[in-house]
């Protein structure tokens, strides 16, 4: 019998095992017990929400090892941390402390301007952000196994998040119409790979889970992505930073789960006290915008 | 025949799918009133913890008991399988107690021991299966009623089956293996039909106790 570790499938298959649940940013051990009671299905551990990241300005980075250990401890469910991107010496170490998925993360500052991590050499499996079809299948074929659309971290505003999703979908949808001879020029135009283009047109679906993440602060903005096709959500500051985190957690996982039913979703958001305050896409300057991160 | 699967959280869809390569229709089931008319009902993986209070908050937990306890046949695979079993070792609380075995949660370790192998299931017949096992749980202990239907070659037992209940460690929806989801739906169809084999003549217009 022989037995494979970190296969394509293996790496593949965890995120599929996430899939419409609640992956939660948390910032200690305390929070990650608040977060896994909720019924997160995963953590990520990191040293400040983004919201926080956004207030302090300066180099973000890889959170401290010991502050990742930390919360490995506390909880039985995935845990997963943030490398820069293009860092793959922060990767190297998250995959020394046996972190269960990495997020190449635009919300860290951007260690390299022109390549990403080669997510292929590590056994670890990869999670990457994207705004568009091309981002994600370009970041596919590094390796990553499992997207998120960015969404705008740390501003609590859906807006963004929304966009990027209804861009994947609609472009996969259009994919979906092409002859198969208009397919050579639509991989060129997304900048991504022929067969991994072709793939997508097929099944009509990215080859890995497609979560959102970035500016869900609240049960109906979970719901609103579900609805639109998201498989699951990353909520960072949206839980921590409300008024009641472990009732605003609890009361998205639920929405994500009944997404579909608007009574359910009516009797969850019932009396949650105040969401994240949020900032408006206008007040916040093209320079502060993290989504841009990434190539 | 329809067969429920469980959706509050997980890989639903992949069952779901599986089902259909067999031509059998799935329903997601997320509320009790979900699982009117299924024949069979699928515990797919995910977080068990997370499916737990879930099931819970939802009011699953008697309906789907009931179920079990009436001969529907039931399979849970990864999560599902803890959610199964009668005993937890790490301590965590059991949800649907209906398998006498006693299962360790991320028994191999963290994801960086996840692993695919081929696995003798003779039950199935002499192809193996392609096993996925993903932060999987194994079975420490079974009870005598329990039929082992596989184990690992160091002899940790990772599928089982006592009465109406399947479970395994793995995950055959991930391989596209589908002789599990065969059985599921054969049982299925067991239960909703038994047939005049076992001795038993019942008038055939009085088929009472027998769901349709």
């Amino acid at each position: 019998m022989t037995v494979e570790t970190s296969t394509w499938a293996t790496k593949k298959g965890l995120a599929q095992m996430l899939k419409g649940g609640v992956i939660m940013d948390v910032v200690t051990a305390e929070h990650a017990k608040i977060a896994e009671d909720a019924g997160a299905v995963a953590v990520m551990a990191l040293e400040r929400v983004p919201a926080d990241i956004r207030a302090a300005g300066g180099v973000a980075r890889m959170s401290d090892p010991a502050m990742i250990q930390s919360i490995m401890d506390a909880v039985t469910i995935p845990v997963m941390a943030k490398a820069r991107i293009g860092h793959f010496v922060e990767a190297q170490i998250l995959e020394a402390l046996g972190v269960d998925y990495i997020d190449e993360s635009e919300v860290l500052t951007p260690a390299d301007e022109r390549n990403h991590i080669d997510k292929h050499a590590f056994k670890v499996p990869f999670v990457c952000g994207c705004r568009d079809l091309g981002e994600a299948l370009r970041r596919i074929s590094e390796g990553a196994a499992m997207i998120r659309t960015k969404g705008e971290a740390g501003t609590g505003n859906v807006v963004e998040a929304v966009h990027q999703l209804r861009d994947v979908l609609a472009e996969i949808r259009r994919l979906q119409g092409m002859r198969e001879d208009e397919l050579f020029v639509a991989a060129k135009e997304l900048q991504a790979p022929y067969d991994l283009v072709r793939d997508v047109a097929v099944s009509g679906r990215l080859p890995v889970v497609n979560f959102v993440a970035g500016g869900i602060s609240t049960p109906a903005d979970a719901a609103l992505v579900m609805q639109l096709g998201a498989e699951g959500v990353f909520v960072g500051s949206g839980i921590f930073k409300s008024e009641d985190p472990a009732r605003m957690a609890n009361a998205i996982v639920q929405a994500t789960t009944h997404f579909d039913d608007p009574k359910i979703l009516a009797d969850v958001s019932r009396g949650l006290g105040a969401p994240m305050r949020g900032i408006a896409m206008e007040q916040l300057p093209e320079s502060d915008r993290l989504a841009i991160r990434g190539w | 025949m329809r067969i429920g699967v469980l959706a509050v959280q997980g890989a639903f869809a992949e069952h779901i799918a599986t089902l259909a390569t067999i031509g059998v229709e799935g329903v997601e089931v997320r509320l009790p009133s979900d699982l009117e008319d299924v024949s069979g009902l699928i515990l797919p993986g995910g977080e068990s913890t997370a499916q737990r209070r879930l099931i819970d908050r939802w009011g699953l937990r008697e309906p789907i008991l009931e179920l079990a306890r009436a001969g529907v046949p039931l399979f849970g695979t990864c999560a599902g399988m803890i959610l199964l079993a009668g005993g937890i070792t790490d301590g965590d609380p059991t949800v649907l107690p209906l398998l006498d075995i006693d299962v360790r949660r991320n028994a191999f370790g963290r994801q960086l021991d996840s692993f695919e192998t081929e696995l003798a299931v003779p039950m199935l017949g002499d192809r193996p299966v392609h096993a996925v096992f993903i932060r999987a749980p194994i079975v420490e202990r079974v009870g005598p009623g329990v039929d082992v239907l596989a184990r690992l070659d160091d002899g940790r037992i990772v599928a089982v089956r006592e009465r109406n209940v399947v479970a395994t460690a793995f995950h055959p929806e991930l391989a596209g293996e589908t002789r599990f989801h065969r059985l599921i739906a054969t049982m299925a169809a067991e239960h909703d039909d038994p047939g005049e084999g076992s001795g038993r003549r019942p008038h055939p217009t009085r088929r009472t106790g027998m769901a349709r």
